[in-house]
């Protein structure tokens, strides 16, 4: 069964990483930082071309990662293949042990780095996650056909927490839900408040889903203010830049302060019991993983 | 409204290259409308095509470049024009059905862009794409296939800043407006609840309606 599954059913704090495949063939760095993470978290999450830029597959990793037996967990988006694709896709990962997935709808092309494809957008996150329950519950195809076997996912979507009409972002999380969303990870927060606020409003709406806290530790105030102009969602709060902007000043690496404030809000999130366990999203950092979680406590 | 904008002129003498007499045909409809092949557009191109040594051996502008029986008609006016080629100044429709009734080739003066609100005089916007499933009655009126950029019919992307598109900040989230119209007519709850997946097979190309009950 899907470690992220029992974690959370456990009651466990569940930690996941996200993690990127290489703009290549050769998975041989990203095989390195799993065997930081290996027993340290409860799934690793490899990206689907991330911000519509061209890397190797999801897919392509996941087998990797669990062929070194770390547990990966399979991002999947619709914007480049359709329901066939994406299921065929679904169906090798469950062939070779991969139990959790998580669907998005996907980053456009247009704002990625291979501007002239073609969007396909057959299913949204939606539809992907109501394609994959049918698939399960029924053991038919996307067309109604018979499978010869049938796989089995514990399957995740995305909220993004920093939204405005609120009612408009809770309103999609229920249909994720209903689709067949199991578990749901928030995009990058920064401050517990408007987490509380997005959390009241999920439970006011009585949609009931473990919601795992988006962390992304900062690198510079660089980072931070071209988040918040550039990435939808993001709110890093001034005083948070400030600190990365003069950090120098007090001898640190900027860097080393992202960790430190990163591993404050998973402490704070788990003190609080706000949320059953964090997705730490390091861009390229990974590394930096197993440090933020002994800073925050987390064995 | 067919919205269509010109190709530009280097293309369209790339087209033509060889060719000394050419006839242009309009279309008196949604070209027109577009000022990419009314009455005004025909003369303009024909005065530019001159100015570059191509003879316009004949002008058309039919009322409407998408009707194959009035296409075919006026067409014959052309047929001892000489013209080597034809420059159809009309949608993709309209050249398609002028070349269906041609003896030369025909080539596009335009672009043929979407189906389109005309707001006034010259401004367009996209507003269906024609896909043979409409949603509007569940979406306030206000398509998502075609206003959002991703076409999603359940809701919005993570991808709007300020209730404007990743895609283009230029758009307004489709979204966002929905949203707004849904809660102006009391109807959030169309918000949530079961969508279907698009059905593609009804959109398979090309696609064809015959309301007279036996085969043209």
């Amino acid at each position: 069964m899907s470690l992220l599954k029992t974690a959370l059913q456990r009651g466990e704090f569940a930690v996941t990483a996200e993690m990127a495949p290489p703009k290549g063939c050769d998975f041989s760095e990203q095989a390195a930082v799993a065997e930081l993470l290996r027993g340290k978290v409860q799934g690793v999450n490899v990206t689907d071309m991330q911000s519509a830029c061209l890397k190797a597959s999801s897919l392509g990793l996941c087998i990797r990662l669990k062929q070194a037996g770390v547990e990966p967990i399979l991002q999947v988006t619709g914007r480049d293949r359709n329901r066939m694709a994406i299921l065929a896709d679904l169906l090798s990962a469950a062939a070779f042990g991969i139990d959790t997935m998580l669907a998005l709808t996907g980053d456009h092309p247009v704002v990625g780095d291979c501007k002239g494809a073609k969007p396909v957008y057959d299913l949204d996150s939606v539809g992907i996650l109501e394609m994959l329950r049918r698939v399960e519950e029924t053991g038919l195809d996307c067309g109604g056909n018979a499978l010869d076997s049938k796989p089995e996912f514990f399957r995740g979507a995305v909220v993004t927490p920093v939204y405005e009409p609120v009612a408009l972002q809770v309103a999609k999380l229920r249909r994720k839900v209903d689709a067949g969303a199991q578990y749901i990870q928030t995009q990058g927060i920064f401050e517990t408040e408007s987490l509380k606020r997005f959390l009241e409003a999920v439970d006011q709406a009585q949609i009931r889903v473990p919601i795992m806290a988006g962390i992304i530790p900062l690198k510079s105030a660089g980072m931070a203010r071209y988040m918040n102009e550039n990435v939808p969602g993001i709110a890093v709060p001034q005083d948070q830049i400030d600190a990365l902007a003069s950090a120098k000043e007090a001898g640190r690496k900027p860097a080393e302060v992202g960790v430190d404030m990163a591993a404050d809000l998973i402490r704070q999130i788990r003190a609080e019991n706000l949320c059953p366990g964090v997705h730490i999203m390091a861009i390229g950092a990974e590394k930096n993983v197993p440090i933020i979680l002994e800073k925050a406590g987390i064995q | 409204m067919i919205i269509t904008q010109r190709k530009p002129m280097e293309d369209l003498f790339a087209m033509l290259e060889g060719v000394q007499k050419v006839a242009l045909v309009g279309c008196g409809n949604c070209a027109a409308a577009c000022q990419t092949g009314g009455e005004n557009e025909v003369r303009e191109m024909k005065a530019l095509l001159e100015s570059k040594g191509i003879e316009v051996v004949g002008t058309l502008v039919p009322e409407e470049c998408c009707h194959k029986m009035l296409v075919k008609k006026e067409l014959k006016a052309l047929r001892d024009s000489g013209a080597q080629a034809i420059l159809g100044m009309a949608c993709g429709d309209g050249v398609q059905t002028v070349a269906d009734n041609a003896e030369v080739p025909v080539y596009p003066a335009n672009d043929t862009l979407f189906l389109g609100q005309i707001e006034r005089v010259g401004i367009f916007h996209e507003y269906c794409r024609m896909c043979g499933d409409c949603v509007l009655g569940e979406t306030g009126g206000i398509c998502p296939v075609t206003r959002c950029a991703k076409g999603l019919v359940n809701g919005p992307c993570g991808g709007q800043k300020n209730g404007k598109c990743e895609v283009d900040p230029e758009n307004d989230c489709a979204w966002i407006l929905i949203y707004k119209r849904l809660e102006k007519l009391g109807q959030l709850h169309k918000l949530t609840g079961p969508v279907p997946d698009r059905d593609h097979d009804r959109m398979a190309h090309p696609r064809h309606i015959n309301l007279r009950g036996k085969k043209v």
